[in-house]
């Protein structure tokens, strides 16, 4: 026993070192969630049982929680309906044009959710120019539509619906060919198979889809506060953005306890959803395939022209308004050629310091995330496949947590975190520093899945050929499994960036003056009327995030299955 | 080069009764080509990755020459072991060209480039793959991408070259030009080769020695023509060649390698180096068929193999191989005569009945 104890320690000595690159993976990514529930079970200092009462008989929080779930409820039935019917129709007609089509309702969820707040709500209103463009404006002094819950569901119901469209589409993939082919030699055709065959099958993954959609709308953050904060009507994340930021952190203990209830009901979301994916593989044998062509013959064009008439009322519809605002000198000044105007561009990318300050940020943000994640990306998926172990494989279960858990909870739990650092007398809190720590835990598992799954596509012998000619852990690394994984981690980099740039949520919380990023940026503008200018700096961003997804569709083809996520 | 020395070496796998490799004493000589033979799971290819070093033995010692490379407190990983392996799915790095993939050992080690270029060419002239060098892995066929592996592995001049099943994924055309390309390179550099198969053909045309292989352990280690003809245990005889096993009792003393012995009823001369014997291997040259006289037969079934025809035989109760050059029918009689079978102790196993043939 001592002896082969000692030859294992003499060997492998270099993967034994590379699982130390695990502490700090654990701390940052995983250590404000566990800082965040010893709180709430009270091993933290502030909070009592006190804090809990209080802030759980407290209306307020009632309220918050009551219309945190109806507009998440709201949301996730449009979602269903906008994400099922483009589902069905692209992955079970001959539409053509598929790409094109995934492509565009893909950018609604990846543009940040204030921006997409932002153009909607230069679409209606009374001072929205295009509409007095057209003559069709209401009148003055008339209320903001979307100002509203109806509003609030209305957005979220839009920003979501690809959620539950890659879910399901997904799910439809995996029904075997041969399911559909017996029930045509049954006689069974078109819609009744449909109805009868690939419906039922598909409901499993439907509902996954449901779940995540109901989550991720429960955790929006950027739609309820542009639509809900002036109408007066706060869901659990605007109630705590509102404390904290009126209060300061000494309210923390309470606020604590609203992300923990939010944490809660999406943990209930996420293994609602996590079941249904699993109960879905259940007793699905058989080759997969496309499950069932319907061939549309006439119906064909007037389909493809609902799709995309669809397609332009989501995206190009308030893209159009949000650009017109953008380019008018002031506010309620109609859009005609002789007062467009470049000016709020000229202002918000070159001059004001504040928006400059919050570009530099970002993108420094997001950089440094998508830089950090990669080098971080490649030896964790590597560890993982190679040299699993009990704590790799609880890693790989848990990473997905500060993603999938709201940004605001996770801002919570960061401060709590990251506000006295252990053994010191330093904090993060207020530096720009916990923003990166907030994203390198929050993105962490966007950059890992991709190079995930390239390095488990690659054959062992690769590296056990390299090992033979005499490299070592390190070397091998750097020239066999980077390169081969280089275009996954490449295109993971990529969404990292994405995401970060367009993160309102969790930088909301985080934020301080000097340290501000986009999201907050655009979200103070239109707060303190400057709508103008915080729609030129949106449109810009919408721009960057429509080049950057660009570059990953163009990629698409040289990328490992799975990587590209709008690409399943 | 340098030999290999194995002994008692052992590998367990976590969650297995059985042992993968049960306690393998062996020793493989500088220079010498050696198969390793077996059914798939018997614990051959266990036994090169343990030789490479990517796995580590639960007990026992491994040698390359007089250095321990595997042993109680000592384990030197695969990149110090200088060892050479070429992979069945050939392993070729996809995002380097077939120079660079040659190259690349060469790099590890350090050399100067103009030493490089000169080793590389060499290697590449070698394996025929000259005109070849700045194209793609993925540009080549399987026989080539076969040549860069070896090539590849041969440039660092590695004290043993390890193969794994390298011809497994070739048509069988490509496969005979393959083997010879081994046997050729196997005498001009003079490498110490193991090669694990699980193909009798290839590993009786090509190794010096073949170590046939069962659940774990070396059932017989020897020369081809040794194993065919003087097999140790049913397995071996059973495995390895055409033809019958059948229980046999001695008849009376060993003279020199002459013995009597007793089986199917008759009383047969049969070769053996000890007098204590449990079975005979009868091979299909053993026996010559008669149209009168000897042992009564009937034929079970007659194959035709091309030039000749195989009959299965039944001399009741223990079938036998023969071949004919005429045919026969089911049901056929036919007397034999059985010269010079091997008998051979093998208390475990009972008699093996007559096989198809694994591979005609």
């Amino acid at each position: 026993m001592i002896a082969s104890l000692t030859h294992r320690n003499s060997s492998r000595s270099e993967g034994r070192l590379l699982s130390l690159l695990l502490v700090p993976v654990v701390l940052i990514a995983l250590g404000p969630v566990v800082r965040l529930l010893l709180e709430g079970v009270g091993v933290g200092s502030g909070l009592t049982g006190d804090h809990l009462a209080t802030v759980l008989t407290r209306d307020s929080t009632r309220t918050a929680l009551i219309h945190s779930l109806v507009t998440a409820a709201g949301g996730t039935l449009i979602s269903i309906l906008i994400g099922a019917a483009f589902a069905f129709l692209v992955a079970l007609t001959d539409v053509r044009g598929k790409a094109a089509l995934v492509f565009c309702l893909m950018v609604p969820m990846m543009i940040p959710p204030q921006i997409t707040a932002l153009a909607w709500m230069q679409v209606m209103g009374p001072s929205s120019v295009l509409l007095r463009m057209l003559g069709i404006a209401p009148p003055l002094g008339s209320p903001q539509p979307l100002h509203s819950p109806g509003g609030i569901i209305l957005l979220l119901g839009i920003q979501h619906a690809s959620i539950v469209f890659l879910t399901l589409r997904a799910g439809l993939r995996q029904i075997p060919a041969d399911l559909v082919e017996a029930a045509r030699m049954s006689g069974a055709r078109g819609l009744k198979v449909w109805a009868q065959i690939v419906l039922p099958l598909s409901l499993p993954a439907l509902g996954a889809g449901a779940a995540m959609a109901f989550v991720t709308a429960l955790g929006n953050f950027g739609i309820p506060a542009m639509l809900g904060i002036p109408a007066r009507y706060s869901t659990l994340p605007t109630l705590i953005y509102q404390r904290l930021v009126g209060l300061g952190p000494s309210v923390l203990p309470e606020v604590a306890v609203l992300a923990l209830i939010i944490g809660v009901v999406a943990i209930l979301g996420v293994l609602l959803g996590r079941w249904l994916l699993a109960r879905r593989s259940y007793g699905l044998v058989g080759l997969s395939g496309q499950p069932l062509s319907i061939v549309l013959k006439g119906g064909r064009l007037p389909v493809e022209i609902a799709l995309w008439a669809f397609i332009a009322a989501i995206l190009v519809l308030p893209l159009t308004a949000l650009l017109f605002t953008s380019l008018i000198p002031a506010y309620g000044v109609p859009l005609t050629l002789d007062t467009l105007t470049f000016k709020a561009w000229v202002e918000a990318l070159f001059v004001q310091p504040v928006t400059r300050r919050a570009y530099v940020n970002s993108l420094m943000l997001a950089t440094a995330a998508a830089a950090i994640l990669m080098a971080v990306s490649l030896p964790l998926a590597w560890l993982m496949a190679r040299r699993p172990s009990r704590l790799t494989r609880s890693v790989d279960a848990l990473v997905d947590l500060p993603y999938a858990l709201p940004g605001v909870v996770l801002s919570i739990a960061c401060i709590l975190a990251f506000i006295d650092l252990p053994f010191t007398d330093l904090t993060l809190y207020g530096t720009i520093w916990i923003i990166l720590a907030a994203y390198l835990a929050r993105f962490l598992v966007v950059m890992l899945r991709p190079v995930q799954a390239s390095v488990s596509q690659l054959d062992p012998a690769m590296e056990e050929a390299a090992a033979a000619a005499g490299a070592r852990l390190g070397r091998r690394l750097r020239t066999i499994v980077l390169p081969l994984a280089a275009p996954a981690a490449a295109a993971g980099a990529i969404l990292v960036f994405l995401t970060a740039v367009n993160e309102l949520t969790v930088s909301a919380l985080l934020w301080s003056s000097g340290t501000e990023t986009l999201g907050v940026v655009i979200y103070n503008l239109e707060d303190s009327g400057e709508t103008v200018m915080a729609s030129a700096l949106a449109m810009s961003i919408v721009v960057l995030i429509v080049c950057l997804m660009g570059c990953v569709q163009l990629a698409a083809r040289r990328l490992p299955k799975g990587v590209v996520p709008w690409q399943s | 080069m340098a030999e290999l020395i194995y002994s008692g070496l052992t590998k367990r796998f976590d969650g297995t009764a059985a042992p993968a490799l049960d306690a393998i004493d062996a020793r493989v000589g500088e220079g010498e080509f050696v198969a390793l033979l077996g059914p798939s799971g018997c614990g051959k290819t266990t036994l090169l990755r343990l030789t490479a070093g990517f796995e580590e033995p639960t007990a026992g010692t491994l040698h390359m020459g007089a250095d321990m490379v595997a042993g109680p407190g000592r384990f030197v990983p695969p990149e110090d072991r200088g060892v050479g392996i070429v992979f069945q799915s050939y392993a070729l790095w996809p995002h380097m060209s077939v120079a660079g993939n040659v190259a690349y050992p060469l790099q590890v080690r350090g050399l100067k480039p103009a030493d490089r270029r000169a080793r590389v060419a060499e290697a590449l002239a070698l394996t025929g793959l000259t005109d070849f060098a700045d194209r793609a892995p993925s540009q080549l066929s399987g026989g080539q991408r076969q040549r860069v592996a070896l090539a590849r592995c041969l440039v660092a001049e590695p004290r043993a070259v390890l193969l794994d099943e390298p011809l497994a994924n070739l048509d069988l055309a490509l496969r005979a030009s393959m083997q010879d390309a081994f046997a050729n390179f196997h005498q001009r550099t003079g490498a110490t080769m193991l090669y694990v198969t699980h193909d009798q053909g290839e590993a009786l045309a090509l190794a010096d020695r073949i170590a046939v292989m069962e659940a774990g352990r070396i059932r017989q280690f020897a020369a081809p023509e040794v194993l065919y003809s003087e097999p140790a245990d049913c397995f071996v005889a059973g495995f390895l060649g055409d033809g019958a096993v059948v229980s046999a009792q001695a008849a009376g003393p060993l003279a020199g390698r002459d013995l009597p012995v007793v089986a199917m009823g008759q009383t047969l001369t049969a070769r053996a180096r000890t007098g204590a014997i449990s079975h005979l291997s009868i091979r299909p040259e053993d026996i010559t068929l008669l149209s009168e006289g000897g042992v009564r037969a009937s034929v079970l079934s007659c194959t035709y193999l091309g030039g000749r025809f195989r009959l299965r035989l039944d001399t009741g109760g223990e079938d036998l191989v023969a071949m004919s050059p005429q045919r026969a029918a089911p049901g056929d009689h036919v007397g034999l005569r059985i010269t010079a079978p091997w008998a051979f102790h093998d208390p475990a196993s009972p008699a093996a009945p007559a096989r198809e043939p694994a591979h005609a």
